[in-house]
């Protein structure tokens, strides 16, 4: 059990700080990350505060406190995973619509550039 | 009007590295109707296709980016729509739609009152060489589709079509993207849109092979299922 918290502690620990280099580096944006900050502060709390851990595996009615763990790990990465997909679909229609009206627009300048030459 | 007396009336040609076919294409929809405005929506070919289209007398519309066949189309919809086509037909750049058979479904846009005109491999007896899961896979949506619809069709999957203003509107707004065939019938179907079938006759590729395989039927049969589903919660969320 404490070996479980210690590396649950050391791995949110690292999940902070990667997400922490990332904004720095501007790899993620700081609309993104919130999801990621939000999961590793969770788990940072759970692992440190054991008394908490013990509390919700009783309110999940799983008797291993260690199982419990891990199922608030899956159901958060879960969530994070779900608002990415969320993200990532309404950045698939943004660039579709873009593309569709870059496309449309180029066509309409080649047609005012061949009216014009046709003019000229 | 036009030459061919097609007043207002637009074929649009979706094509992805179709430059081995979409030039006989273009040129068999000139000689059918002289004139008819043809517009080739080149989905960011890695060959010649937009040249080859434009060499044989279409207008070309050319994607930055390969969307693939709905973005495609809807992109051409939607230029469609601005330019203020009335009709729209859509036929495939492989050439296994026959283009004598545009001014049918022509002529079923203008008399018939409907906003879309499916072409039906179908139909007067006509058949199709399909493959044994896509034939499968086009009984399965028209079990699908019947209740659906509140009537059958006897070809969900065919991308001969043609549509009204009134569908174009609605299309060049909100357009399936990925297998637009048959979950366009179903936002139709929300808009107490009408359609009509009429007979097509439908020809082996010109050119090139079909990328399709058994597992993507697969995939488009779930795809396009989960597809309908959605538009049709859509659908009954809207009406409440």
């Amino acid at each position: 059990m404490e070996e479980l918290l210690d590396f649950t502690t050391g791995m949110s620990l690292a999940l902070l700080a990667l997400v922490l280099f990332s904004i720095r580096r501007q790899h993620i944006r700081v609309e993104y990350s919130v999801s990621w900050f939000g999961a590793a502060l969770s788990l940072l709390l759970l692992s440190r505060w054991p008394a908490a851990l013990h509390r919700l595996a009783g309110w999940f009615g799983i008797g291993n406190p260690p199982l419990a763990l891990v199922f608030i790990v899956g159901t958060l990465f879960l969530l994070v995973l779900f608002r990415l997909s969320v993200i990532i679909s309404d950045l698939k229609d943004a660039n579709i619509a873009l593309t569709q009206r870059v496309a449309i627009l180029e066509y309409r300048l080649e047609s005012v550039h061949g009216q014009k030459a046709t003019q000229g | 009007m036009n030459a061919a007396g097609f007043d207002s009336l637009l074929i649009i040609v979706p094509a992805y590295n179709e430059e081995a076919a979409v030039g006989q294409v273009v040129e068999e929809i000139r000689q059918v109707l002289p004139g008819v405005d043809i517009l080739v929506i080149d989905d960011c070919s890695l060959d010649q296709t937009a040249a080859v289209a434009r060499r044989a007398g279409a207008r070309v519309l050319s994607l930055p980016y390969h969307l693939g066949l709905g973005g495609a189309v809807q992109a051409g919809y939607k230029l469609a729509y601005e330019l203020g086509y009335e009709y729209v037909i859509r036929t495939d750049g492989d050439g296994q739609h026959d283009p004598r058979d545009i001014p049918r479904i022509y002529e079923a846009l203008r008399n018939s009152g409907c906003q879309m005109i499916i072409g039906s491999r179908f139909l007067e007896g006509n058949s199709a060489p399909t493959s044994l899961v896509r034939g499968l896979g086009i009984r399965f949506f028209r079990w699908v589709l019947r209740p659906i619809l509140g009537r059958p069709v006897r070809d969900p999957t065919s991308g001969f079509v043609g549509v009204n203003r009134e569908a174009l509107q609605v299309f060049s707004k909100s357009f399936p993207l990925e297998y637009p065939e048959i979950e366009a019938l179903v936002v139709l179907q929300r808009r107490r849109f009408r359609f009509l079938e009429v007979p097509c006759r439908m020809r082996p590729r010109l050119a090139g092979r079909s990328t399709i395989t058994v597992l993507k039927s697969l995939y488009y049969i779930i795809h396009v299922l989960l597809g309908v589903f959605v538009n049709v919660l859509k659908y009954e969320r809207r009406r409440r």
